[in-house]
Order: C-alpha cells, then structure tokens, then sequence
C-alpha cells in the first residue's frame, strides 16, 4: 500500500464536490487529505488529494474519477517531481514562561506568528506535509489548543503547459494503465 | 426572435426535437404543468400512463434496450420520483440509454420540507451516469440536449433532470441548442490504441485455446456482424455473459452458450482452460467470473472496453484496450489469421456431450418443468424470432439456457442489478418501441407479483404481449439457495399466489393454467392465435432447481452439477 498524490481538474458546479466524495465512498476509497480551490482557468477548480492502496485501487480511482461529467482531467502526480505544500494554523498555549521558547521554534521552521494574547499564540506554518508533522509534534509539548490544516496541494516543477499534461493523464486511462 | 415557450412546452420541444415518439410516465403536483402542457398544445408524442413510476423507469428501460433508442420516463416530485429510482439503478448497472424527468417543489420551497418533497439529485447520484437540478428555466434547453447525448452516448445510461414547478411555468424565448459544451466527457475518441490492438492479434494468433466472452458492449455497439467475422476466421468458440446473449447466434457452430454461477457447464469449463481470452464488451462481473482470482487461471486475457474504468477492476488482465467494440474488432480482423484449433474445438465438444447427457431434458420425467417450456417456447416462436423480456430468478435462468436467442436485442433482461418486477413492465416499453414484434414475459410467480399492477397498462395501450409465469410456489432462486446452503429450512419462501388467469381476467386479458408437459405446446399456439394479450401460469413442479451452480466464493471450475437421474431417485 503506498500513498499517491493526484490532481483533478473539474467545471465549478454546484454539487460537483458531493459527486466526487459520493464516488470516494461508493466505490470504497481511501482518501487521507483533499484540498479544492480554483485553479488558473476560470470555471475550472482543481483539487489535489491523497490516496492510499495498490495499482489497481489507483487506476480505480482515475478512472472512476474521470467518468464523472464534469471532472475534466485527472493526474497520478506521484512519480513526477512536484512541489507540496500545506497550510497550519496551530494555537498554542504559550504563557511568559515558554513563550520565547515556542517562538524560538518558530523561527527555526520559518513559520510566522499571526496573534497572541496572553494564554496562547497562533501559529502559521507553510511547508510540506512532514515538515508540518513534525513542527506539530515540538508544538505539541506546550499544548496544542486548537489547530487547523488544509491538507496537500501540490504542483508538477517545470514549464510543461497543463493542457499536455492533461492530455497525457487522459491517454493514461485509455490503456487502461 | 422566437416565441416566448413555458418550462412544461419546452420539454415538450425538446423531445421532439431529439426524436422521441413516447414517453412512460405518472402526472402528479409538481409535474402537472408539463402535463398541462402536452394536452393543451397537442404535442404529437404519445404518453403511456404507467400504473406505478418504478412500472415507467422499467417502460423506458424496455423501450431502450429492444431499440436502441433513449427511453424517456416521467414522474413527479417526492414519492414518485423515488418510486423511479429501481428502474434508474437497474439501466445503471446495464448500460441502458435512459432520459428521467422528474417533477421538484417550486425553489421557494427547496430545502423547506416542502410537501412531496425529496432530494432527488442527492437520491440518485450513485444510480445515474449523471443528473442536474434544474431551478432556472434558462438552463433547461442545454441540461435536455446534454441529458440525452450523455444519456445515448459512450458507455449508455441514465440521466435524471429534476425540474422545480416553478420552471415548468415560467416562460422564456426558447431555441434548442445544437451542441453541447461538456469539457469532462468525450465519447467520440473511442478509436483503440493501435498497439495494443496488434498485441491482441498477436496474442490471438499465438494461442492454442482461444476464446472470446461477448457482452453487452457488443449488442450496443452494433457489432455482431464483425463478431461473428471474428469467430469464424479464425475459428475461436464464443461465450457470452447473460447480457450478451444475442450478440453472436446461440444456434452457430462456434457458440459455446454462457458463462458463469447458472451458464452451461462446458462453457464455465472453456472458460477456465482457455489459454487467450478476447474478452470484448463484457464487464467480467462477479456473476461471470466466480471468485475474481481463481477466473481463466492460464489465460492471457486481452479486455475491450469502452470505459476504461473496467481495466482491471476486477480481473487481472494481460492486454487492455479501450475503445469502441465495433472500431475495436474491424481493426483487429485484418491481422488475425485464418486458424483451425481442431484440438480446442475437439475438447470443448467432448464437455459439451456431456454437458448434454447430464441435462435435465435428456432425464426422462413427466414432470411440468420451466426448461421444457423454454425449448418449446423456441421452437413455438419460429425458433428465436421473438422478444423475450425476462423477470429475474430460476425462470431467467432456464430462459437463457433453453431459449436459443439468434439475435441481438432478443432478450431483455435485468442482468447487473437484478430487479424482480422487471419483466412486465419493460415489456410494455419493447412493444412500444417495436409494435410489430412478438414480445414474450417470461417471468416466476414471485417477480410477476411485483409490478402484475402494470397489467392495466397492456391493457390500456391494446398491447398483443404474451405473458408466461412460471409458478413454483415459490421464489426459487431464493428457495435453490435455502436448499443448497442452508439446510432446507424455507424461510420466508412458500408464496401465497392469487389466481392469475381469473386477475388477468380482471383486466381483460385471457388467459389458461397449464399443467401438463403434452399441453405446453399447443397453449403457446394458442396464445400467438390470440389477438392482444395473453397470459399463460404453468404450474411446474416446485422443487426444481437450476444447474450448474457455482456457489458463492467458488470457482468456475468448482461447480455443483446436476445429479444424473438415478440418483435423483
């Protein structure tokens, strides 16, 4: 079982998004993260996300995907260098005495503070998923209070222009790999 | 500038402008607009009043399946939509052209509880290929034109467009669009990867035991002609699944039946020593297949497919190739060679003697039973030259093994799903879509009982459908089950029936109780003699089950074969 990260690219409709978590359930997929937002076309929002299984479950998963009406183009970003990101916004108790210590921290992980008041601070971090991971387990030693993230988005590195990439991504499914 | 049109004319317009002549379905409150509209302005399509909506979906999906055509199903908001939703999720699982209006609240009240209100966007997105909400009138013309290219187009099947009372009578300047903008969905480019169509031949060329499974994709696609062109260059048996009966004659040398838990046991055993498979069109369900993993163990299997979600999804494949089924077999046929396999066709021969040796035909008993009435059936009706629409149960079974089907669209049936009830109602809509073919029911007594309520309908529409019910008393396949895997207890299986020949006398409709194996025959006969319908109940005898069996969690090769008669004794 490895994780996959894939991109789809889908008309903005209303209901679109229920179509595609109500494939994720029926047809019993693993999804560990989603993120949705627009993408460069206007009417087009892309999502990236994070899958869990074997070759078949993946080929399932585009496939499967890529039969919904209005989702326009999928890709297994995988195997190709990407970069990836994730956004956290971490509360955390911080009091006078370990204040200077979490920010200490948050230097080091090039993560900003964005509020403070007298019990806690929220942080923002930006990086990949495992950077993240492991400022939120330091963090977790003072208190995590609350904490939100927005899961993976992710990008082919290159100037290759997507409607290629997308054409190549369709042709994947049509043999059948 | 053109005139101003209402919601309700609009779908009207719109129909005959894609070509439909008739529609199935059941007026109520939120659809009585476009009702309204259909009688006030004389549109020229001719409306079925179904009795029951799941009684319409099933109309449309008959109507569909016997022409090729979309089927068109009406119903209103809440229940009756609802009541739609079996019908949809059977032409869902088989691939049938289906466009289903339905009737919503007005938008005031969406998402209020509103009276007879149910979402049926939300309700019916798993069982459709696609479905919209319609709640402005402005996008009602473009959600009708791309319903039904969806609907008619690539892999087929059903596309639901829920209108909000409000848009039914609302007003706009109405042009029907010519073409559709659907950025996601391209079912034109269906031509096959060219290098794995030479993969496949080469494949083909090389094996010692080929053999081809044909399903639904082929009937669909048109390409039985290619098909048999196939089978008999290079002299390769043809298997089918259960809906791909038709597809290639069941009467040719090279047929081998079908395959799978009730197919003919010397296919299920061509099936598991073939050592190259060309499987085209056929889903390879579970139904086919046995257990996935133990499916065609020493096959290299080449799957054509329209859809390329069905690579690999449940069988191991060797070659993929994903196009249209006809594109796919006339760019195949030049480079398969001309071949013989006498050994392969020798062996299959021997399991198909004895397959016949142990049939139930060739034991000798007086009994009344379905396989007979099947065979007789056949050779009743010209030897094939009808419409079968079957029910779903034994009957169904004992249909596709005795009834011999010749043609593509022969026989119409509820393969993926499964739907009891299906039978009568998508009977009505093959008759209507083909008014000149002899349609036959052949359904069990606990099926007919489902949607028998569609009786008024053949009644109404004047329909010359013969009907036969096969009653045991029982729901068989249910009961066979009890029997085989839980030590006979027959819970909730022994039927209370009604007198079926007196309730088709209550509309009407003549009809006889056969019981007697010399009688069958000439009650056929009589039955076609007949001008409109007919109902025929044969009382066959009850503990008869249908074999081979492959049991659940088995393999094909592992299947329980009917004991010879001595030991049925």
């Amino acid at each position: 079982m490895k994780k996959h990260t894939m991109i789809a690219w889908m008309e903005d409709k209303p209901g679109v998004l229920n179509r595609v978590a109500s494939l994720f359930r029926r047809r019993n997929f693993n999804i560990e993260s989603l993120a949705v937002g627009h993408s460069e076309k206007a009417g087009i929002s892309r999502m990236t996300f994070v899958a869990e299984g074997n070759a078949r479950d993946m080929s399932q998963i585009q496939t499967q995907l890529y039969k919904l009406i209005n989702v326009t183009a999928v890709q297994d970003v995988t195997a190709v260098p990407t970069v990836d990101r994730e956004l956290a916004l971490i509360k955390v108790k911080a009091s006078n005495g370990s204040r200077a210590e979490v920010m200490q921290l948050v230097d080091i992980y090039r993560a900003s503070i964005i509020d403070v008041d007298m019990e806690t601070v929220i942080i923002q971090a930006v990086g990949s998923e495992s950077r993240v991971d492991s400022l939120v387990e330091l963090l977790s030693h003072f208190g995590i209070v609350e904490m939100v993230r927005t899961g993976k988005v992710a990008m082919v590195r290159g100037s290759h222009d997507r409607a290629a990439k997308q054409k190549t991504a369709v042709a994947a499914y049509k043999n059948g790999q | 500038m053109s005139e101003k049109k209402t919601g309700g004319q609009i779908i009207w317009e719109s129909l005959m402008r894609e070509g439909v002549k008739v529609v199935f379905g059941i007026p109520g409150g939120a659809n009585m607009p476009a009702y309204d509209d259909l009688m006030k302005h004389e549109y020229p399509i001719h409306h079925v009043l179904a009795t029951h909506e799941q009684g319409a979906s099933h109309m449309a999906d008959g109507y569909a399946r016997a022409t090729g055509k979309v089927g068109v199903c009406i119903a209103t908001s809440g229940p009756g939509a609802t009541n739609l939703m079996t019908g949809l999720a059977t032409a869902n699982m088989d691939s049938v052209p289906i466009v289903a209006f339905t009737g919503q609240v007005p938008t005031s009240l969406l998402g209020r509880d509103g009276f007879q209100e149910a979402d049926i966007q939300g309700v019916s997105l798993a069982i459709t290929k696609h479905n919209y909400l319609i709640t402005d009138i402005h996008d009602l013309p473009g959600a009708i034109k791309e319903a039904f290219f969806i609907a008619g187009t690539g892999r087929p099947g059903p596309v639901l467009i829920d209108i909000c009372k409000d848009v039914l009578q609302d007003s706009m300047e109405f042009e029907y669009p010519e073409t559709v903008d659907l950025p996601g969905y391209h079912p034109n480019q269906n031509a096959p990867d060219p290098a794995s169509v030479a993969r496949a031949a080469r494949l083909l060329n090389e094996a010692e035991r080929p053999l081809i499974v044909a399903g639904n994709g082929v009937i669909i696609a048109e390409a039985e002609k290619e098909l048999r062109q196939l089978a008999e260059k290079a002299n390769i048996p043809v298997a089918t699944s259960l809906l791909g009966i038709g597809s290639f004659p069941a009467t040719h040398p090279l047929s081998i039946s079908w395959g799978g838990m009730h197919g003919e046991a010397y296919c299920n055993y061509a099936l598991q020593e073939c050592d190259v498979m060309f499987a085209i069109g056929a889903r390879l369900d579970d139904r086919l297949t046995g257990v996935f993993d133990t499916f065609a163990p020493k096959a290299k299997i080449i799957h054509v497919d329209l859809d390329p979600s069905e690579m690999g999804k449940n069988i191991t494949i060797n070659t993929p190739i994903v196009g249209d089924a006809r594109l796919t077999l006339q760019n195949l046929l030049p480079q398969v060679d001309s071949n013989e396999h006498p050994t392969w066709l020798a062996q299959i021969d021997e399991w198909k003697q004895e397959t016949g040796d142990r049939d139930i035909l060739a034991q000798e008993t007086d009994d009344l039973i379905a396989p007979y009435i099947m065979q007789q059936l056949w050779h009743a009706t010209d030897q094939g030259n009808a419409t079968v629409v079957s029910d779903v149960g034994q009957h169904q079974m004992w249909e596709a093994q005795y009834y011999r089907h010749t043609k593509p669209r022969s026989l119409l049936t509820s393969g993926g799903l499964g739907t009891m009830g299906y039978g009568l109602p998508a009977a009505i809509g093959a008759q209507m879509g083909e008014p000149e073919e002899p349609v036959w029911v052949v359904a069990g007594d606990g099926g007919f009982q489902m949607t028998m309520a569609e009786l008024s309908t053949v009644a109404q529409e004047k329909l010359p459908i013969k009907i036969m019910i096969i009653n045991n008393g029982f729901l068989g396949m249910v009961r066979q089950w009890q029997d085989v895997f839980y030590n006979q207890r027959y819970a909730a299986t022994p039927l209370f029936n009604p007198d079926f020949v007196k309730l088709a006398a209550a509309y009407g409709i003549p009809g006889r109780v056969v019981t007697r194996k010399e009688d069958v025959y000439e009650a056929i006969k009589e039955a076609q003699a007949t001008d409109g319908a007919y109902l025929l109940e044969f009382q066959v005898e009850e503990f008869t089950n249908v074999y081979p069996m492959v049991g659940p969690g088995r393999s094909n090769a592992d299947m329980i074969r009917r004991p010879f008669a001595e030991s049925e004794e």
